[in-house]
């Protein structure tokens, strides 16, 4: 099981700001952002663009996800 | 102002900012500077007239973020002592968004490190900026929402949106 956060508006376009999705626990990132991609295709570039963040850290596109591991899409910030 | 949330030096918060506070966080002894870049609401983007804003957090994420700057800038001025405070919610014009204060010994590495410090927020700590605009809304991506990550995280030297 693996949680996964939205943000901004990204959250917006995929009209939730977390979701678990239960057989996640040993995919890629990469797999992950493809299957949201297939769920909301209108989020699609979105998705592609954003950085991806695990447990609070960024990671890298070719990591593979634990069980309990929480998912963040984070896209392009804008703070300061 | 006292408020125990500004007991800590890198911060989100709700409430609007103290500058004395993150003054305090970084008064010492060896200090013979004290740098603040104080970011605030900006009304006026070209013709484009912003009536508030609103900022997001990944709050957890973004308080480590802050906390990893102030690293990053111990790492290159090993005498600075940094305090980092982020506003989140709503905003009008002329509050404060974010504070960093940065105390060295010498002025020259105080604006040096600030600087970094700023800039560095703005490529790499998850918070989001919407910009209610007299005639619409809309989040604030990268400046020119033309940046992907191909590795993930974003790298040190990008560009500023000031």
């Amino acid at each position: 099981m693996v949680k996964i956060l939205f943000f901004a508006g990204l959250a917006e376009k995929i009209g939730e700001r977390e979701m678990v999705i239960e057989e996640a626990g040993n995919w890629q990132i990469d797999q992950l952002t493809e299957w949201l991609q297939a769920q909301y295709p209108s989020a699609k570039s979105e998705l592609a663009q954003s950085m991806v963040a695990i447990n609070e850290e960024y990671a890298e596109r070719t990591e593979t996800l634990a069980d309990h591991d929480i998912v963040a899409f984070i896209p392009p910030v804008s703070g300061g | 102002m006292s408020d125990e949330v500004f007991d800590k030096p890198f911060v989100i918060t709700e409430k609007p900012l103290s500058t004395e506070m993150a003054i305090q966080h970084v008064s010492n002894p060896k200090a013979g500077a004290v740098n603040l870049f104080v970011g605030t609401v900006r009304e006026w983007t070209g013709d484009k007239q912003t009536q508030y804003l609103e900022y997001e957090a990944y709050d957890e994420m973004a308080e480590k973020m802050l906390q990893k700057i102030g690293n990053e800038i111990k790492e290159k001025w090993s005498e600075a002592c940094v305090s980092i405070q982020h506003r989140i919610g709503r905003m009008d014009i002329s509050d404060i968004a974010v504070i960093v204060a940065v105390s060295t010994p010498h002025r020259n590495e105080s604006f040096e490190a600030s600087r970094h410090g700023i800039e560095r927020i703005k490529q790499m700590v998850p918070i989001w900026k919407k910009e209610f605009w007299t005639n619409g809304e809309s989040w604030v991506g990268n400046q020119q929402e033309t940046i992907a990550y191909p590795k993930g995280e974003p790298i040190d030297g990008g560009e500023a949106n000031g």
